[in-house]
């Protein structure tokens, strides 16, 4: 699958928006949350800004933007109308919750529970879009919507860890929190690539066309000499040999340094702190777009199977 | 509303004969030809007489071969939206712009709705479903709409415009929902078949198989025996090999 910018962008960062709201409202019902006006302005701004960064650029991968509203009217069937659907609502606690905790001086746990709700349910939405895809084995499996959520909050973590030196504030459970995010994520996404090479779709060049009962299918010819959109969009994809050095990439620069720069970071001075949990968001984030951007360059559409694939 | 509706008893479909299918691509032309000022106008060509052409299409003609050596055989193999009775190109939409007609089970997109999202062409198993960029939204077969009930055309044309032109009568249009239909008829006689049947889409339409040839095999590739010749011929033979 073609792994346009838009959408890869849109994933991660409104992914990582939510993660941080999670961890903000966690933190306030667990009362750990004091009236850290700049901490609470600047945690804000920060995850909402993505959030909302998030969705404008999933509309930039839209044909007719200006009609995006009509997204919000399929909420009975399309996951995707669903997510539009949660993002708009999960705004409106997730403004509360931060309402009451920065201006009003008082956290409203109900906001703040909800700000979870919405947040997950919303993560959970944006996962089922690729999650509901029947043609496509590498999106419609048990491994999807666990990875969009633990990749979601583990860069909301590495942002909270980062916003918190910067403010001054130590919080040893964030670091915590990243360790073990982090190696639950490598163990989801080895899981994940475990499950991609150890399978293939039930539909094959045979099925596809039907033919099976005379003897293996082959191409002999495509029916157009150029290229098309379905060929662009759906069949797009990475050298074996490179996505295993991009699979490496993200265990190592995605979750691996993170980790470590988070253990050290904390031991150092604030200066360290900063840039330490500074160094582990540029690497935790560079490394959770490499892996969304092989989410896409990895899956096989069956209509490949009509181009010359045998298996997708 | 992107919900499926409730199964009409009429299920409009095509039946593609693979075994008589020359793959002379008469079928995606005419289509091209009709639909580019059709339901859907236009079937945009993008850098048309460049070096980079890319255009919309709702039939693509592929060429299989299928099976080995004597045993193989060259299938030509015409691609279009199947009209599935159960189909994620419509209920994944988030508009409602894609949209399957309750009155004759017709998959069509609106394209004053459609927002371009794209995610109906990846819900499509079949790549049934391509992206228009120049208008920005999604175009797909629409079994000639504007035909088959088109009461300013002759009744003989109210047919899809690829089942009006093929030139081998491989393409048959009707109603598959009705068992008594020459189409029904056409796919239990021949045993025609579903493609992808494992994705649960239910395509209305149907393919029937190649027939299997009368001699098979190796026996079918042997030279026809030399017999000795007699009479008037055995005389000719005879003077001509002096
Ligand atoms: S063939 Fe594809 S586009 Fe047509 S109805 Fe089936 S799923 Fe939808
Ligand atoms: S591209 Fe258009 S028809 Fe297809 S799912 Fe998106 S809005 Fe619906």
């Amino acid at each position: 699958m073609h792994p346009a910018i838009s959408i890869i962008f849109f994933t991660t960062a409104s992914g990582a928006g939510y993660g941080l709201l999670v961890l903000l409202a966690w933190g306030a019902l667990v009362g750990h949350l004091g009236s850290q006006t700049g901490f609470g302005i600047a945690s804000f701004v920060v995850a909402i800004g993505l959030v909302g960064a998030g969705l404008l650029s999933s509309l930039g991968h839209l044909g007719h933007p200006e009609r995006a509203w009509r997204a919000l009217t399929q909420w009975r069937s399309s996951w995707l109308s669903r997510e539009g659907v949660m993002a708009i609502l999960t705004f409106l606690p997730a403004l509360a919750f931060a309402w009451s905790w920065v201006v009003a001086g008082e956290v409203s746990k109900l906001a703040a529970a909800l700000t979870i709700v919405g947040a997950l349910v919303t993560t959970v939405c944006t996962a089922m879009i690729y999650a509901s895809l029947k043609p496509i084995r590498a999106w419609r499996n048990p491994w999807t919507v666990p990875v969009y959520l633990t990749l979601g909050f583990y860069t909301g973590a590495l942002l909270a860890a980062l916003l918190l030196h910067v403010y001054g504030l130590r919080g040893p459970f964030v670091t915590f929190l990243i360790a073990v995010v982090g190696l639950v994520a490598t163990a989801l996404k080895i899981g994940y690539w475990m499950f991609l090479d150890g399978g293939r779709s039930a539909s094959t060049a045979e099925t596809a066309t039907g033919l099976g009962s005379i003897g293996k299918v082959k191409m002999l010819d495509p029916p157009h000499t150029e290229s098309n959109y379905l060929l662009k969009e759906m069949g797009y994809r990475v050298a074996r040999k490179h996505a295993r050095k991009l699979r490496l990439f993200v265990l190592l620069v995605g979750f691996g340094l993170p980790i470590l720069l988070s253990f050290l970071a904390v031991q150092g001075s604030d200066a360290v702190a900063i840039a330490g949990s500074l160094l582990a968001v540029a690497s935790g984030g560079l490394g959770v777009v490499v892996e969304r951007w092989l989410f896409f360059a990895e899956a096989r559409h069956t209509v490949t199977l009509y181009y010359g694939s045998s298996t997708a | 509303m992107t919900d499926l509706p409730t199964t009409g008893a009429k299920k409009l479909g095509l039946v593609i004969d693979l075994d008589i299918c020359v793959g002379c691509h008469a079928c995606a032309v005419n289509c091209k030809e009709w639909n580019d000022g059709g339901h859907s106008a236009p079937l945009t060509d993008l850098d048309p007489y460049g070096k980079d052409v890319s255009g919309v299409w709702f039939n693509r003609v592929h060429s299989f071969e299928a099976g080995d050596h004597e045993c193989g055989r060259t299938v030509h193999f015409p691609r279009s939206c199947l009209h599935c009775e159960t189909p994620d190109c419509v209920t994944v939409c988030p508009t409602g712009a894609s949209y399957k007609r309750e009155e004759d089970g017709i998959v069509l997109v609106n394209p004053d709705t459609c927002i371009g999202c794209k995610l109906c062409s990846w819900a499509c198993p079949y790549g049934a479903r391509e992206f228009d960029e120049a208008d920005g939204v999604m175009k797909k077969c629409t079994l000639c709409i504007d035909r088959i009930y088109n009461e300013t055309l002759d009744e003989i044309d109210r047919v899809p415009a690829c089942v009006s032109t093929c030139p081998v009568s491989a393409r048959h249009f009707g109603d598959l929902g009705d068992p008594e239909s020459k189409v029904s008829k056409l796919v239990a006689e021949r045993g025609g078949y579903d493609l992808m049947p494992e994705m649960g889409y239910k395509p209305v339409n149907r393919y029937l198989p190649p027939r299997t040839p009368k001699r098979q095999g190796a026996a079918a590739l042997k030279p026809s025996e030399q017999v000795e010749a007699k009479g008037f011929l055995a005389w000719l033979d005879r003077m001509l090999s002096r």
